[in-house]
């Protein structure tokens, strides 16, 4: 079972039935003992930074990704659920993030208008083992973004997490992946066909990954 | 089960067919945003919006947005837990301001799309007016639209949603004076509406009055130009438009 993290915020219903819709056995969570024994996590956000992140560790729901985290389960972080990742956020300064990877949130200065809500085109970024888009031909890596703040890990673009950025007056981290975790900037779920085909393509590889275990 | 129905100048509806089948007919052919307003809106019929939500939400993965008499952050609320991604808020906003802070407050301003109905008046001093209309194109407020949206956006809204009442359903182009004058004035994406009739107008409406989405329901409700047609039109124009996935 995959468990789509339900920590009280936003419309968490659409990342439940993509999933579905791909074939996965998925089901919104909000029990820390339940979401702990999922094989897989989803964890989405919409709004604040703060206001996600008090009440991920208001539900005791943070716990479940530290351990996920820990015992390499996978994970797929969406818009504030990617931030949350990170250290902290300008956003919400004083709340802290869940420092899985390291760098922070900052506000975007593209010289365009804020939010970037819109369908964006990825570049991806050179990692011959990333497997995230590998089912996704060049043109046809359009997702949808909304957001007003952006992800800077150390290094940046350099940092090899870093897999897909888009370009909003600047360049912007799009999608990360470490192994068995992965983060989006974006929201598959509302990317019509291809953000289903990137959760298939995370469905199989919670599959594969368990098998492997 | 609700309807989807489209009219000319806000009257003479005409029936277009079920919500949901359609979302998913259109979501196949290329729609980048789906866009509900519940035209009816009064209370006994909340529920039937509420269904159609969440039978789109089950089957249909782009961007919803669902507007037509959300009252309250409650309202807003039922709606974004049945599926919606963003509120259109419209005249109880006029009426009361505050929802659109208070719903930008507790959901983030991306979720809140504030729906601006203007038609194009000379006041008592013979001066050009763009007037905000509420409840359907019903009630004239008196109040200008550059006012009106300042105000929206200083409160919190995300996005507007521009309807020329002159134009809607006329099919003889968006209001371009419009839109350029509420392009100019705020900081916020605006969505296009009222009077696509022809590929033309489409690109105008970016080019020309600088909107950032194009909303059109008569010609693609009654099959007269295809999401595919306008997307490889914009493309051969120049603009950067999402491929319809194949």
């Amino acid at each position: 079972m995959i468990a789509v993290l339900d920590y009280g915020i936003g419309n968490l219903r659409s990342a439940e039935k993509a999933l579905l819709a791909v074939g996965a056995q998925a089901r919104l969570v909000s029990n820390p003992d339940e979401a702990v024994n999922a094989e897989a996590l989803v964890l989405p956000g919409v709004g604040s930074f703060g206001a996600c992140a008090d009440a991920l560790r208001n539900s005791g729901l943070h716990h479940v990704v530290y351990d996920a985290i820990e015992k390499e389960k996978p994970l797929l972080g969406i818009c504030v659920g990617f931030q949350m990742l990170f250290s902290e956020s300008e956003e919400s300064p004083g709340i802290p993030g869940l420092s899985v990877l390291e760098g922070a949130i900052l506000a975007m200065s593209p010289g365009k208008r804020l939010p970037q809500m819109q369908w964006n085109k990825l570049k991806l970024s050179d990692r011959p083992g990333s497997v995230m888009f590998r089912e996704i031909s060049d043109e046809d890596l359009w997702f949808y973004f909304v957001h007003s703040y952006a992800a800077y890990p150390i290094g940046f673009l350099e940092n090899p997490v870093v897999v897909a950025t888009c370009e909003y007056g600047e360049e912007v981290v799009a999608a990360v992946e470490r192994g068995p975790l992965w983060a989006t900037q974006f929201h598959p779920e509302k990317s019509g066909v291809m953000g289903l085909t990137l959760l298939r393509q995370f469905v199989g590889f919670v599959a594969g990954h368990n098998k492997g275990l | 089960m609700g309807r989807v129905v489209k009219g000319i100048n806000f009257v003479s509806l005409k029936d277009a067919g079920d919500p949901v089948e359609l979302s998913e007919a259109y979501e196949r052919q290329g729609a980048d945003e789906l866009i509900f307003l519940d035209i009816t809106a009064s209370s006994g019929e909340r529920d039937i919006l509420i269904d159609v939500v969440r039978k789109a939400a089950d089957t249909v993965f782009i961007p919803l947005t669902v507007g037509g008499g959300i009252r309250s952050v409650k309202d807003a609320e039922k709606l974004l837990r049945a599926g919606a991604d963003k509120v259109a808020v419209n005249s109880a906003a006029i009426a009361d301001p505050t929802l659109i802070s208070d719903i930008a407050y507790k959901f983030g301003n991306q979720c809140v799309v504030v729906a601006i109905d203007v038609s194009k008046k000379l006041d008592q001093a013979g001066e050009v007016i763009f007037e905000v209309y509420t409840h359907g194109g019903r009630h004239g407020t008196g109040q200008d639209v550059r006012q009106w949206a300042t105000k929206a956006q200083e409160l919190g809204a995300g996005e507007l949603l521009i309807t020329s009442m002159d134009k809607d359903g006329t099919k003889d182009g968006y209001d371009l004076e419009l839109l350029s004058l509420i392009h100019e004035i705020t900081n916020l994406p605006v969505i296009a509406s009222g009077g696509a009739g022809k590929l033309e107008h489409m690109l105008e409406a970016v080019q020309t009055a600088h909107a950032d989405a194009l909303l059109a329901a008569s010609i693609f409700h009654f099959g007269e130009i295809s999401i595919k047609e306008v997307k490889d039109y914009l493309t051969a124009n120049g603009l950067s438009v999402r491929p319809i996935p194949v």
